[in-house]
C-alpha cells in the first residue's frame, strides 16, 4: 500500500532531479553543440510535415465550425477574428505540442530506453561522458528552440487554412478575412502563444528523456517507456496549458 | 604469497548492493592486486555483473567501501569518477557499442571524451587503427555495429575498452552467446591484452574453459597464439577464481582449490582436468 503512495512522489522527485541536472548542464562544459544541431534537425525539421498538416486542418476546421456559430448572430464576417485568436492562443501551441509529444517524446523515450537496456548508457558513463549532458541537455535545448518556431509556422499555416475555407466555402472576401485576422491579435495573445510552446518543449523533451532513462526489462520495457512518455507528456501539456491560460486571462487580456 | 604484498588495484570491503530490497551483492570483500587475473563465476543473477558495475562506480554500494587504485570511489561524485574510470576498461555483456556511431567513432570515443586522456587529434585515428589491429579487425572503420557479426562486435568492443591502454580491465561475460571457436578467439585476445600490457584483469564468465585458458595459458608474441604456461619460459600471471552465489562470495582461491571443492554449487561450474 505504502509503495503505491510512494511511487508517484519518487517519480516526481526523480523528474525534478533530472530537470535540475539538465538545466545546470546548459552552462557546464563540455558543450555538445553538434548534438544540439543534430537534434534540432531531427526534432524540428523532421516534424515539419506533421506540423504543417495539423496547422492547416486545425485552421480550416475552426473557420468551418466558427462560421456556423457566428452566422447565428450575423457575424460571419468575423470568422478571421475567431480563427486567429483561437489558433495563436490555444490550438497552435497545444496541437503542435501534442503532435510533438506523439512524435518526439515517444521517439526520445524509445531511443534512450533502447540505449539503457543495451547498456549503452552505462558504457557512456564508463567512457567518461555524463549521459544527462550528452543526451538530455541537447534534446531539451533543441526542443526549446524548435517548438516555438514550429508553433509560429503552425499558426500561419492554420490562418491560411482558415482563409481557404472562408474564401471558397463561406464566400468571404480575402481582404476582410486577413484584416480581421491581424486586427484580432494583441500582445497578450502573441506572448501567450510563444510562451506556451517554450514551456511545452521542456515537458516533451524531459518527459521523453525521463521515461527513456528509467526503462528496464528489455524490449518490453522500452515499449512501456515509449507509451508512458507519450501519455504523460500529452496530459501534462493539457494541464499546464490550463494554468498558463488562466494566468494570461487573469491578467485581463482580451 | 608474494602477490599479497603488491598494491591492491581493486578492493571491496564488505560491499553490499541491493535492488528493491533484493540483495545483489551481500557483504563481499576481496582485493585484486596489480597484474593479477580474477575469474568470477556464478549462476545468472548471482551478482557478477553488479560486482563489475560497482567496481566501475556505475552502481553505488548500499554499504561497504570500494577502493580503486587506492581511492575510495563509493561516495565520489560522477564527475570525480571520470578520472578513475579513464584507468579502467570495460567490456559490457552485449558489447554496448553505440548503435548510432560507426566503429571508428565507437573506438575513438574514450580517446575524445575522457577528459584525463589527452590524445592529440592527429593521434586518434592511428590509435584506433592500432586497437582494431590488436583485436584482428581491419577495414571496418566505416561500418556500423549492426552490420557486424556477434563475434566482431565483441572484438570491436574490446578494442574500445583497450584503446586508452587502461591498467585495469573488466570483462562481463565476454564469450556469452558465441560459438566455441569465436569464444576461444575472444579469450585469446583477453590473454593477449593481459600479457602484453601487464593489465589487472577481471573476467566474469560461466564457462569454466574460459577461466582455464586465462589461468594456464599465456600469449606467445612470436607465433601470435596461446601456449600452455607450464611449457617453460614465463609463468602465467597469478589467477584466482571467485564464485558468487545469490550475491555472496562463497569461494575465492586458485584453480586447484576450486577443483577440489566438494560444494555441489561450485562443482557445477568446474570441469575437472584429467
Amino acid at each position: 500500500m505504502l509503495d503505491y503512495i510512494k511511487e508517484p512522489f519518487v517519480a516526481i522527485q526523480e523528474f525534478y532531479l533530472l530537470t535540475g541536472r539538465a538545466l545546470r548542464n546548459v552552462a557546464a562544459r563540455p558543450h555538445y553543440s553538434d548534438d544540439v544541431i543534430a537534434q534540432m534537425d531531427l526534432i524540428g525539421v523532421g516534424s515539419l510535415p506533421i506540423v504543417i498538416l495539423t496547422g492547416l486542418f486545425a485552421g480550416a476546421v475552426m473557420a468551418l465550425q466558427m462560421s456556423r456559430a457566428l452566422a447565428q448572430y450575423g457575424q460571419q464576417d468575423q470568422t478571421g477574428t475567431l480563427v486567429s485568436i483561437s489558433l495563436v492562443r490555444e490550438l497552435g501551441p497545444v496541437l503542435t505540442a501534442l503532435m510533438m509529444a506523439g512524435r518526439n517524446s515517444s521517439g526520445i523515450a524509445s531511443e534512450l530506453g533502447s540505449m539503457k537496456v543495451t547498456e549503452q548508457i552505462d558504457a557512456m558513463r564508463a567512457l567518461g561522458t555524463d549521459p544527462i549532458q550528452k543526451l538530455v541537455t541537447p534534446r531539451m535545448l533543441a526542443t526549446a528552440f524548435m517548438l516555438p518556431l514550429l508553433t509560429i509556422l503552425a499558426d500561419f499555416i492554420g490562418m491560411f487554412g482558415g482563409w481557404f475555407v472562408s474564401r471558397f466555402f463561406l464566400d468571404l472576401p480575402s481582404q476582410q478575412y486577413w484584416s480581421t485576422v491581424w486586427r484580432a491579435l494583441e500582445w497578450n495573445d502573441i506572448t501567450q502563444g510563444l510562451l506556451k510552446p517554450f514551456v511545452f518543449a521542456f515537458i516533451i523533451s524531459l518527459v521523453g528523456c525521463y521515461y527513456g532513462l528509467r526503462a528496464s526489462g528489455g524490449t518490453q520495457g522500452v515499449g512501456r517507456a515509449t507509451t508512458q512518455s507519450m501519455v504523460a507528456a500529452s496530459v501534462l501539456i493539457l494541464i499546464i496549458d490550463f494554468f498558463l491560460g488562466k494566468i494570461f486571462v487573469g491578467q485581463g487580456g482580451s | 604469497m608474494a602477490a599479497d604484498t603488491q598494491t591492491p588495484v581493486l578492493r571491496f570491503d564488505r560491499v553490499s548492493v541491493s535492488f528493491d530490497d533484493t540483495p545483489a551483492l551481500a557483504d563481499v570483500s576481496f582485493q585484486a592486486c596489480e597484474g593479477e587475473s580474477r575469474v568470477i563465476m556464478g549462476a545468472t543473477g548471482s551478482g557478477k555483473t553488479v560486482l563489475l558495475k560497482t567496481a566501475l562506480g556505475l552502481q553505488r554500494p548500499d554499504s561497504g567501501t570500494v577502493y580503486v587504485f587506492g581511492r575510495d570511489i563509493s561516495r565520489m561524485q560522477e564527475r570525480e569518477l571520470f578520472e578513475i574510470r579513464s584507468k579502467m576498461g570495460m567490456l559490457f555483456q552485449e558489447s554496448a557499442l553505440f548503435d548510432s556511431l560507426n566503429i571508428e567513432d565507437n573506438v575513438s570515443y574514450p580517446l575524445l571524451n575522457q577528459l584525463s586522456i589527452h590524445c592529440p587529434p592527429e593521434e586518434v585515428l592511428p590509435r584506433v587503427e592500432e586497437a582494431l589491429k590488436f583485436v584482428e579487425l581491419d577495414g571496418i572503420l566505416e561500418k556500423f555495429p549492426s552490420e557486424l557479426s556477434g563475434g566482431m562486435r565483441r572484438r570491436a568492443a574490446i578494442a574500445r575498452a583497450v584503446v586508452t591502454q587502461p591498467p585495469l580491465l573488466l570483462y562481463d561475460s565476454p564469450t556469452a552467446g558465441l560459438d566455441p571457436i569465436t569464444a576461444h578467439t575472444i579469450v585469446a585476445l583477453i590473454v593477449k591484452e593481459r600479457d602484453l600490457n601487464k593489465t589487472t584483469t577481471l573476467i566474469v564468465t560461466y564457462r569454466y574453459q574460459d577461466g582455464n585458458l586465462v589461468a594456464n595459458f599465456r600469449y606467445n608474441p612470436e607465433n601470435g597464439g596461446l601456449e600452455p604456461a607450464a611449457k617453460g619460459g614465463e609463468a602465467a600471471p597469478r589467477t584466482l577464481f571467485m564464485v558468487l552465489r545469490e550475491g555472496r562470495l562463497i569461494f575465492e582461491g586458485p584453480q586447484s582449490e576450486l577443483e577440489e571443492s566438494q560444494d555441489p554449487y561450485i562443482s557445477k561450474f568446474v570441469k575437472r582436468r584429467g
